[in-house]
């Protein structure tokens, strides 16, 4: 692997990088700059590719071995003796197993802990259902003072992590297995926490979207254009929580047709937060939820999972060509409203 | 340094008055976890009104020493001694457990002035400690952590964990200090969950173990100063106390792990704790 140092990170290192370790060299960066930053594992050193500042930083590095309880609460209690601790393990771990110490010690307590949550969705899907973590975003999304972000890609994941060490106060980072394919040629497309990214313009309908689905939905868009001649707009909408409100009510007024992609189950997660605030505003619109019907994944190589649950382009472009059929009430006062 | 026979008679008399105020306060809320707040009573006046370093005026000082409250349904003892050492005026815990009130059954660090940690739900506070004393060594500071954990406590899987874990990073400055009443909500600890043989099980998890009469200030005095001179490993003490210790009708009383009082009742309580030594 060439040694890539520096602030700016190109599609050349997202191309010779996994997602997860791009975040190890970032995270190297970013202690560079922040001499109270410390990293935190329980022994998913490698898997986590926060081995990678372990190398570098080993004295600004604890393993509390295979314990997720107490790997929360020593971060809580590290951030209360002043110092940022970055924690990484899996998703499932982080948001279950640690699940209450993640609520009552860093949340409730309003701490500054970042949780990098590796292995989210089904991206590790060969391990079986145990390893997959497909209700961590309606998990986290529900805890106050909690911060939710979910990826792109690994440049995406460098923006996000630099940005979540702006803040001070808890911030959940679910990133998948590190072998997801990339979306984003640079980090310079204005990244912001709370901020929905554009990722093409349309009118017909649109995708709004997380994590992996960008890189399909994006694709789908194109083949729509191409094939059906769909103006499809595709938001992606990294930051679960806080939600950018504007940016879906926007959606809703100018495409009126809202379809969801997350690797998630339907139930808690993007999908039902884009409903949320659809239904709030009082404006209809078709819409469907694109992700795991609220069953337990099946077992299998991610990709062939992503094709099943229909996360895939083949499967999002599938689901858009039902959504551009469905009935939906129209609301002739929008202007007045909104 | 032992405790001189002055120091011994100042602490006593703290913890007479700090029990009196437990009883106020559990008839204020309407109820309280008032057993192992006068089982722990003697500890948390040894701790901050002669061993811990804190500072009342300056609760956020960063030199202070912290003490955590693992067994934070103990939080009325704790709100208790607060007022009793000078955090804020003890009028206010008339609010307790009231509408909007700082102050509840298990004390949120964020609104209660001195409090270091927002416990209640049992098993974190030992996490919480070693994560404190892991800080304080990265930043080379040199303050220590004081942790009470309730017995029935220790059932729970995430205090081996942290145990296992400050043995292992050689916490020497964490002071883990065991209520050990025997009593918890559903009986004794041993027949609800037998703890025993507790003391080995500390020191199979590598930790200085020390074992005395939590009600004797001379013990708790030279076990914390034994604590204070170990070197290399953290020190847990199990003090052996009366659940209700001073309040002679709750003493050793299961019922008496949560209750309420009518002025009364709280007479008779105040009469007993006026009766002790």
């Amino acid at each position: 692997m060439p040694e890539v140092t520096g602030t700016t990170w190109t599609v050349y290192d997202a191309n010779t990088m996994t997602q997860t370790e791009i975040y190890g060299r970032v995270l190297c960066e970013l202690a560079e700059q922040e001499p109270l930053l410390i990293g935190m594992t329980g022994d998913l050193s490698k898997s986590t590719k926060i081995g990678i500042f372990e190398e570098k930083y080993p004295q600004r590095f604890i393993n509390v071995g295979i314990a997720e309880q107490n790997l929360m609460g020593v971060a809580a209690g590290l951030a209360k003796a002043g110092m940022r601790p970055v924690v990484s393990t899996m998703s499932i771990f982080a948001s279950m197993r640690a699940g209450e110490q993640l609520r009552t010690d860093i949340c409730y307590q309003n701490l500054d802990v970042k949780i990098i949550a590796t292995h989210g969705g089904v991206s590790f899907g060969h391990a079986g259902t145990t390893h997959h973590a497909t209700e961590d975003l309606s998990i986290t999304r529900a805890l106050a003072n909690l911060t939710v972000i979910v990826p792109a890609d690994g440049i995406e994941t460098a923006n996000a992590l630099r940005a979540a060490m702006k803040i001070r106060g808890p911030v959940y980072i679910r990133l998948g297995r590190g072998f997801e394919p990339t979306h984003y040629q640079s980090e310079d497309y204005g990244f912001e926490i709370g901020k929905a990214v554009p990722i093409s313009d349309g009118t017909d309908l649109t995708i709004i979207c997380c994590g992996i689905a960008v890189y399909h939905a994006a694709e789908a868009a194109r083949v729509l254009k191409e094939s059906d001649g769909l103006s499809v707009r595709v938001l992606n909408v990294h930051t679960i929580k806080p939600i950018d409100e504007d940016a879906i009510l926007r959606a809703v007024r100018e495409t009126r047709r809202i379809l969801t992609v997350e690797e998630h189950n339907v139930i808690g997660g993007l999908g039902t937060a884009v409903a949320d605030v659809i239904a709030a505003s009082g404006k209809g619109c078709a819409f469907t939820k694109v992700g795991l019907p609220d069953c337990f994944s099946e077992i299998g190589y991610p990709e062939d999972l992503y094709a099943y649950y229909k996360l895939d382009a083949n499967g999002i472009i599938e689901k858009v060509r039902e959504l551009m059929g469905k009935e939906f009430e129209p609301d002739e006062d929008w202007e007045d409203e909104v | 340094m032992p405790l001189t026979e002055q120091e011994k008679s100042e602490l006593k008399a703290r913890a007479r008055q700090l029990r009196q105020d437990i009883v106020d306060v559990t008839v204020w809320s309407g109820g309280a976890h008032i057993g192992g707040a006068l089982s722990s009573a003697d500890l948390m006046v040894a701790l901050y009104f002669k061993y811990a370093r804190v500072r009342p005026q300056e609760p956020e000082w960063p030199d202070r020493d912290r003490i955590i409250l693992s067994k934070g349904h103990s939080g009325v003892g704790l709100a208790a001694v607060l007022a009793l050492k000078g955090y804020f005026p003890r009028d206010l815990l008339r609010q307790f457990n009231h509408f909007k009130s700082p102050f509840g059954m298990h004390l949120d660090g964020n609104k209660v002035k001195g409090v270091d940690a927002s416990t209640g739900s049992l098993g974190h506070g030992l996490p919480i400690s070693v994560g404190l004393a892991l800080g304080a060594r990265f930043q080379k500071q040199t303050w220590r952590v004081y942790c009470l954990l309730g017995d029935g406590e220790c059932n729970e899987g995430a205090i081996w964990e942290s145990a296992m874990s400050a043995a292992h990073f050689k916490l020497d400055r964490v002071t883990a200090i065991v209520d050990r009443n025997r009593l918890m909500i559903d009986g004794a600890t041993e027949q609800v969950m037998a703890l025993e043989p507790f003391a080995e099980k500390w020191r199979a998890f590598g930790w200085h173990v020390i074992e005395i009469d939590g009600h004797d200030f001379d013990a708790i005095g030279r076990a914390i100063e034994k604590a204070h001179a170990t070197a290399g490993q953290p020190t847990v003490i199990v003090a052996n106390t009366i659940k209700g210790r001073g309040v002679d009708f709750m003493e050793n009383q299961v019922k008496w792990h949560y209750g309420s009082m009518d002025s009364a009742l709280a007479d008779k309580a105040k009469q007993s704790i006026a009766r002790m030594s």
